[in-house]
């Protein structure tokens, strides 16, 4: 009591000490980052893929040369990149993938429109998930693959069916990873958004779905696959005159020519478009959300 | 214990006494018959301005009496009124939205209340002046340390504009020494605001260095068992000897309430 009450002026002189203390405290606790040298990241980051990469063609090439298989049953690398090289001078390659990207593309966002307003009423309407919950996720397991002969029951040989396909694939997947972004919400953060005032529809907005952000897109990425998963099964079965060709065609026209360094170009190319567009369009997004939420310290 | 007992209206423009009045307030929890006593009989004001400590051990219900404040949950009988409309609550952790910068966290809750875009801005860097962390704007919770999340918090908490703000063991996820410094800034920043505060804690010493009054409240069910009235001058420092001195009296009691509950 007597330390107290024996300096009552004391106050305004402890502040400035107060500040620095604080200024101190602030320095010493606040997370440092560094960043990694560029030269650094590409060995760390692009050796080890490229590697891998050159190890598959190595192994391809031998197997080639010792002739584990036909030749034309198991033509060498080189075939296969003299085959997209001769489509490539013959102007239809990128048809073939302009045609399958846009199908997927705009598969894919029709499923988002879908997706993403089913998925919050089963988030938040229990009668709802009760409902719909367990088909949802049954859905989700599904190959979709299987409902392309129905779909060409229904809507017959034309892009009806294969948008019927990629939306029944991909739908489940982007309303399924909704709902479970929002089951994982700290309860806190709600609170919380009460609290300021964040309540009804206004809650949804400043809080749920920026909360749940993480969960949907990593919906939204599993959407994507699913998309181009069902999009290709459809492509390879529902083969038409009256369909523009895309990538699906492409390995199905090859198989029936007995073209295999064409069959092995068209599964190369399936396979750098999904790869591609998950590297170069979610990746980032996703990288950028949980950075910027501190969810990726210390990787990459 | 309740002080200024007063039979006027709620809604007045000057003369509201209080920041904070309960009323006989009690909560249980689950079905008739199995039912759980938090809250039993709790009456208790705060005045406008004044700054109450509210202590027990574990399980006396004081997290739930801050809820029943705050309007997250109902009492199961008794009032509660809080003339300068909802108050503002602040967390053990800090519960900041991470998707958002510092500064947004504030303008947040600026936005929800209504205040005009062009002004929110300047008012959440005001705040962030008033709890020392000017230039934390664009800074992420993340790149924050638990001391400054915690004034951030604190700065969320100021921008409702509540005459009443509930603080819900805020600082005992901290180390002693930030735990200190926030000690000395939540004083200051409740001398320079006028607000009311209702403080909550397990901790007696904090209770002492802050409090005006503290109250003990007993276990199973929560009830008011003692109260204080804290007359040391500010500034006060937890290490003071009339801090210690009231904190080993009050330690007794809290002790003595605790082992109650070994008997029987």
């Amino acid at each position: 009591m007597a330390s107290t009450e024996t300096r009552p002026e004391s106050r305004p002189a402890t502040k400035p000490d107060l500040a620095g203390l604080e200024a101190g405290l602030d320095a010493l606790e606040t997370p440092t980052t560094a960043k990694t040298p560029v030269g650094q990241l590409l060995r760390d980051k692009a050796l080890p893929p490229v590697a891998a990469i050159a190890l598959v063609l190595a192994l391809w090439q031998l197997a080639y040369h010792f002739q584990l298989k036909p030749h034309y049953q198991l033509p060498s690398p080189g075939d296969v990149f003299g085959s997209l090289h001769t489509m490539w001078l013959q102007g239809t390659l990128l048809g073939y993938v302009w045609t399958s990207v846009s199908r997927g593309a705009l598969g894919f966002l029709t499923s988002v429109v879908i997706g993403t307003p089913l998925g919050l009423l089963v988030a938040r309407v229990a009668p709802v998930r009760a409902a719909i919950g367990p088909i949802l996720s049954g859905l989700q397991s599904m190959p979709s693959v299987a409902w392309v002969p129905a779909a060409i029951i229904w809507f017959g040989l034309n892009d009806s069916t294969i948008y019927a396909v990629v939306l029944l694939g991909a739908v489940p997947s982007i309303a399924n990873g909704l709902v479970s972004g929002i089951d994982q919400v700290p309860p806190l953060f709600l609170r919380a958004g009460r609290t300021i005032g964040a309540t009804g529809p206004r809650g949804v907005r400043h809080v749920l779905l920026p909360a749940a952000l993480p969960g949907y897109l990593a919906g939204l990425k599993q959407g994507w696959a699913f998309s181009w998963r069902s999009l290709m099964a459809a492509e390879i079965i529902a083969t038409s005159p009256d369909l523009g060709a895309g990538l699906g065609q492409l390995l199905e026209n090859a198989r029936t020519n007995a073209d295999m360094p064409g069959v092995l170009a068209a599964i190369l190319l399936i396979l750098i478009v999904g790869i591609g567009i998950e590297l170069l369009l979610f990746r980032p997004v996703e990288r950028r959300v949980l950075r910027g939420r501190g969810l990726l310290a210390g990787t990459r | 214990m309740a002080t200024e007992v007063t039979e006027q209206p709620v809604q007045q423009d000057s003369g509201v006494r209080y920041a904070a009045r309960l009323d006989q307030v009690s909560k249980s929890f689950g079905r008739p018959g199995t039912q759980q006593h938090v809250l039993d009989g709790i009456t208790l004001d705060v005045a406008p301005g004044e700054f109450v400590c509210l202590l027990g051990a574990s399980g006396c219900g004081k997290s739930t009496l801050l809820n029943l404040v705050a309007g997250l949950d109902r009492p199961s009988s008794g009032s509660i009124q809080t003339p300068g409309g909802r108050p503002a609550l602040m967390f053990q952790e800090h519960a900041l939205f991470p998707w958002l910068t510092a500064g947004r966290n504030i303008e947040l809750a600026l936005r929800l209340r209504g205040v005009p875009r062009a002004e929110r801005r300047e008012r959440a860097e005001g705040l962030l002046e008033l709890v020392r962390l000017k230039g934390a704007h664009g800074k992420r919770v993340h790149e924050l340390s638990g001391g400054m999340r915690q004034r951030v918090a604190m700065a969320r908490a100021l921008a409702q504009d509540s005459q009443l703000l509930l603080m819900d063991e805020p600082f005992a996820a901290l180390d002693a020494i930030t735990r200190d410094v926030l000690h000395e800034e939540l004083t200051r920043i409740w001398a320079e605001t006028g607000v009311s505060v209702l403080f909550v804690t397990h901790n007696v010493r904090e209770a002492v260095r802050l409090g005006q009054r503290v109250i003990l409240l007993s276990s199973r069910p929560g009830r008011i068992a003692r109260e204080w009235t804290v007359d040391i001058p500010q500034p006060r420092r937890i290490e003071d000897a009339a801090v210690a001195d009231l904190s080993v009296e009050i330690t007794e009691q809290l002790r003595g309430e605790i082992r109650r509950h070994g008997q029987h």
